[in-house]
C-alpha cells in the first residue's frame, strides 16, 4: 500500500512531468496515427468507408483482419519494383548530397568565425521561398523551350534541346537541390565542433594534410555523416512532390503510388498497406544507423 | 644576423652538439602583434630544455614554432644544422606531446601508438614491436586495446609520451605536460616522465608555466616574458642569480627592498632602505649613489625574539599573517615602516606551543650573502 501511494506521488513530481511531455507528444502525433493507419491497412473497403475491425453484431467482439492488400502488394511486381527504385533514389540522393555537403560543410566549419554566420544563412536563405514554387522554377529552367536549353541554343553550343525534363536527371537534381541544407546543417555543427589539436597532432606524426582529412576528420565526424543521411534518406524515400513534378511518368516512386491508392483509387486500405511496408523499409536503415551511432557514442 | 651552425660530421667529436638552434626568431600574429620578440637559443644534444614563463608570454608560440605549426615572420630555426623554418609540421622529425594530449579518441591505445610509425610505412611487424615496446615503457600492456576515454588522466599522458616517442625523433617538444593532472599525481608523474625520457635519450624542450615542473626537469631553464628571454642558465642559477627584478619575482618567492648604495667596496656593498641598512659581502658592478633593488628570498631569512647584534642585515616586525604549509610556515611581519616581509621557517619539531604567533614582535635576520643586488 505504502508503496503504492508513494508510487503514485512519484508520479506527479515536477521531473516525471517533464520527461513524460515529449512522451505524450509520441504517442499523440506518431504512435496513434502509425496505429490508425495499420488498423485500416487490415480492413477493407466498403460503399464509403473502412470496415470496423471489431465486430459487435453477434453480441461478441470478433475481431476481422484483412491481409488482402499486404498480399497484394506482395504479388504485384509493381509496388516491389516501386519500392526498390524509391529506395534507389532515396540512395543515390544521400549519397549525391554527402558528395557535395561534405566539401561544404567542411570549407564553413573552417572559415573565419565571423564569416560563419552568414554562410549559415545562406544555406537557410532558399527556406524562404516555398519548396512548391523551387521546384516549380526548375522545371522552367529544364524543360526542352526552358532558359538553359534557350541560352545554350542561342549560343550555338548545342544545335537542339537537351532533354533534362521527366527523367532521372531531373529528379535526382530536384532531390539532391531540396535535400542538402538537411545534409550540411548536421555536418556543419558536426565538424565545427572538432578539435583542431587532432589535426596538429596527426601532423605531428608525419601525416599529410590530404592523409590526415581521411584518417582524423572523416571518422570524428561519422556522428555527422549518419544524423545528415538520416535526415536526407527518410524523406527521400517517401517524396512525392519532386517525383510528381520532375520526374515524369517513367520514375515512379513509392510516394506517389500512394497518392494514386488514396485519391484516385480511394483504396483506403491499400494505400494504408503501402504506407505501412514503407514504414517497416525506412525502419530497417534507420535502425542500423541508430545501432552504429549508439555505438560511436559509446566509443567517445 | 648569425650563421647557421655547420652540420655536425665529426660525429662524437665534441662533447656537446648543438641539436635545436634558434636564431633571432620573430613571430607577429596579424601584423602587430608581438608574441615571440627576436629569440635566439641552442639546445644541446640530451638536453632537457625549459621555457618557463605566464601565460601569453609567448613560450607556447616557440614551441609550435619548433613543431612546424606556426612558420616565423623572421628568423631561422635549425635542427641538427640543417634549415627546417619552412619544413611542413609532418615533413620535420620532431613530435610533440601536447597539453590535453591530443589523443585519437576513435582509436584504441595500439593504434594511438602505432599512428605515426603507420605514416612512415614501417613493416608490420617492425610496427607491432615497436608499440609492444613503448606500452612496456609506459607500463600499459594491459590497457592497449582501450580507447583514451577508459583511461585515467595518468595513464592518458603516457600514452601520449610514448606515441611522441614512437617514431625516435630527434627533439620532443613538451607542451605543459603535466598541466592536466593534479597535485600529487604530478609529483609522481614527473619522476616517471623524466626516468623514460633518459631512458630513451631524447633531447626535449618542454614549456610549462610551474616553475617548480621547470625546476625538477629541466637542466636548463629560460625564463620568458612579453616575447623575450630575461634569463637563460641552470635552474640553481636562475634561482639563486636572478639578473633582474622580474626574474626574481617570477621564480619563487622573493622580498625586494629598494635602496641606495651607501658603501661601494670591491669586498663589500651596503645598501641603504627604508627598512634596514643590507651589507651585502661581496664586490657589485655599481656605484654609490646607485639606485638597486636587494631582493631576499624568504627561507634565507631567520627569526628570533632577542634582537640582533650589529647595525645590518637586520629588521624588526610583527607578526601579522602566519600560513603553515606542514613542513614550513610562512610568517608575514609588518616592519615600522609599514611594509610585510615574508620569512620562511622550517617546523623541525612537532612542537606545537613554542614560536612566534599573531601579534608577536620578532627580528628577521639574514647573514651577508644571503641577497642579490640588482640593478634592472
Amino acid at each position: 500500500m505504502n508503496i503504492l501511494t508513494q508510487y503514485f506521488r512519484s508520479l506527479f513530481q515536477g521531473n516525471k512531468l517533464v520527461i513524460g511531455i515529449p512522451y505524450g507528444w509520441f504517442i499523440l502525433l506518431v504512435a496513434i496515427p502509425i496505429l490508425i493507419v495499420l488498423k485500416i491497412s487490415l480492413s477493407e473497403m466498403e460503399a464509403s468507408s473502412v470496415s470496423k475491425m471489431i465486430d459487435w453484431s453477434d453480441g461478441w467482439p470478433t475481431i476481422k483482419l484483412n491481409l488482402a492488400s499486404y498480399q497484394f502488394i506482395a504479388s504485384d511486381s509493381l509496388y516491389i519494383k516501386t519500392y526498390l527504385s524509391s529506395i534507389k533514389y532515396a540512395l543515390i540522393t544521400t549519397i549525391l548530397c554527402l558528395i557535395i555537403g561534405y566539401p561544404f560543410a567542411y570549407y564553413m566549419a573552417r572559415s573565419p568565425k565571423h564569416l560563419q554566420p552568414m554562410l549559415l544563412m545562406l544555406i537557410m536563405l532558399p527556406f524562404w521561398t516555398s519548396f512548391l514554387l523551387r521546384i516549380y522554377a526548375w522545371k522552367t529552367l529544364l524543360v526542352s523551350n526552358g532558359v538553359i536549353n534557350n541560352v545554350l541554343m542561342s549560343l550555338h553550343i548545342i544545335n537542339e534541346p537537351i532533354q533534362m525534363m521527366n527523367n532521372a536527371f531531373s529528379l535526382l537534381l530536384g532531390m539532391v537541390y531540396s535535400y542538402l541544407p538537411f545534409m550540411i546543417l548536421p555536418l556543419y555543427a558536426n565538424l565545427s565542433k572538432m578539435d583542431v589539436r587532432y589535426l596538429e597532432a596527426a601532423s605531428d606524426l608525419g601525416t599529410s594534410p590530404f592523409k590526415a582529412f581521411w584518417l582524423i576528420t572523416v571518422p570524428l565526424s561519422k556522428a555527422g555523416i549518419i544524423a545528415g543521411s538520416m535526415l536526407v534518406f527518410i524523406p527521400a524515400v517517401g517524396e512525392f512532390v519532386i517525383p510528381e513534378l520532375l520526374g515524369g511518368p517513367s520514375n515512379l516512386m513509392i510516394g506517389r503510388v500512394l497518392w494514386d491508392e488514396f485519391f484516385s483509387n480511394n483504396d483506403w486500405p491499400m494505400a494504408a498497406s503501402v504506407a505501412i511496408v514503407m514504414i517497416c523499409i525506412i525502419l530497417v536503415p534507420m535502425a542500423i544507423l541508430n545501432k552504429a551511432e549508439v555505438e560511436q557514442a559509446g566509443g567517445k | 644576423m648569425a650563421t647557421a651552425p655547420k652540420p655536425q660530421t665529426e660525429g662524437k667529436a665534441t662533447d656537446k652538439q648543438v641539436l635545436l638552434s634558434v636564431e633571432g626568431v620573430t613571430k607577429i600574429y596579424d601584423g602587430a602583434v608581438k608574441a615571440v620578440d627576436d629569440v635566439s637559443l641552442t639546445v644541446m644534444k640530451g638536453e632537457i630544455f625549459g621555457l618557463l614563463g605566464g601565460s601569453g608570454c609567448g613560450k607556447s608560440t616557440l614551441l609550435r614554432m619548433m613543431a612546424g605549426f606556426e612558420t616565423p615572420t623572421k628568423g631561422k630555426i635549425f635542427l641538427a644544422g640543417q634549415d627546417i623554418t619552412n619544413i611542413p609540421a609532418y615533413q620535420r622529425p620532431i613530435n610533440m606531446m601536447f597539453q590535453s594530449y591530443a589523443l585519437f579518441p576513435h582509436l584504441t591505445v595500439w593504434e594511438n601508438i602505432a599512428f605515426g610509425l603507420k605514416r612512415d610505412n614501417m613493416p608490420k611487424d617492425e610496427i607491432a614491436s615497436r608499440v609492444e615496446a613503448m606500452l612496456k615503457l609506459a607500463q600499459l600492456g594491459k590497457y592497449a586495446e582501450r580507447k583514451p576515454h577508459q583511461l585515467s588522466g595518468g595513464q592518458q599522458q603516457r600514452v601520449a609520451l610514448v606515441r611522441s616517442l614512437a617514431k625516435r625523433p630527434q627533439l620532443l617538444l613538451l607542451d605543459e605536460p603535466l598541466g592536466a593532472l593534479d597535485k600529487k599525481l604530478r609529483e609522481t608523474t614527473q619522476l616517471e616522465l623524466v626516468n623514460i625520457i633518459e631512458e630513451v635519450g631524447v633531447t626535449c624542450v618542454l614549456v610549462t608555466h610551474d616553475q617548480e615542473e621547470a625546476m625538477t626537469m629541466a637542466s636548463r631553464i629560460a625564463v620568458m616574458s612579453e616575447g623575450y628571454f630575461l634569463q637563460v642558465g641552470e635552474p640553481d642559477t636562475v634561482y639563486e642569480m636572478p639578473n633582474s627584478r622580474k626574474v626574481a619575482d617570477f621564480i619563487g618567492n622573493v622580498n625586494m627592498f629598494e635602496g641606495v648604495i651607501d658603501e661601494d667596496e670591491a669586498d663589500h656593498v651596503t645598501v641603504n632602505c627604508p627598512e634596514c641598512i643590507h651589507y651585502v659581502g661581496h664586490g657589485i658592478s655599481g656605484h654609490t649613489g646607485m639606485e638597486v633593488g636587494v631582493a631576499l628570498r624568504p627561507e634565507k631569512i631567520s627569526l628570533s625574539k632577542t634582537k640582533p647584534k650589529g647595525k645590518h642585515n637586520w629588521c624588526e616586525g610583527e607578526v601579522v599573517e602566519m600560513v603553515y604549509f606542514g613542513d614550513h610556515t610562512t610568517y608575514h611581519l609588518k616592519t615600522p615602516t609599514g611594509r610585510v616581509i615574508k620569512a620562511q621557517e622550517i617546523n623541525n619539531t612537532r612542537d606545537l606551543s613554542c614560536g612566534l604567533t599573531w601579534g608577536d614582535k620578532a627580528y628577521m635576520h639574514w647573514d651577508d650573502q644571503a641577497m642579490i643586488v640588482l640593478t634592472q
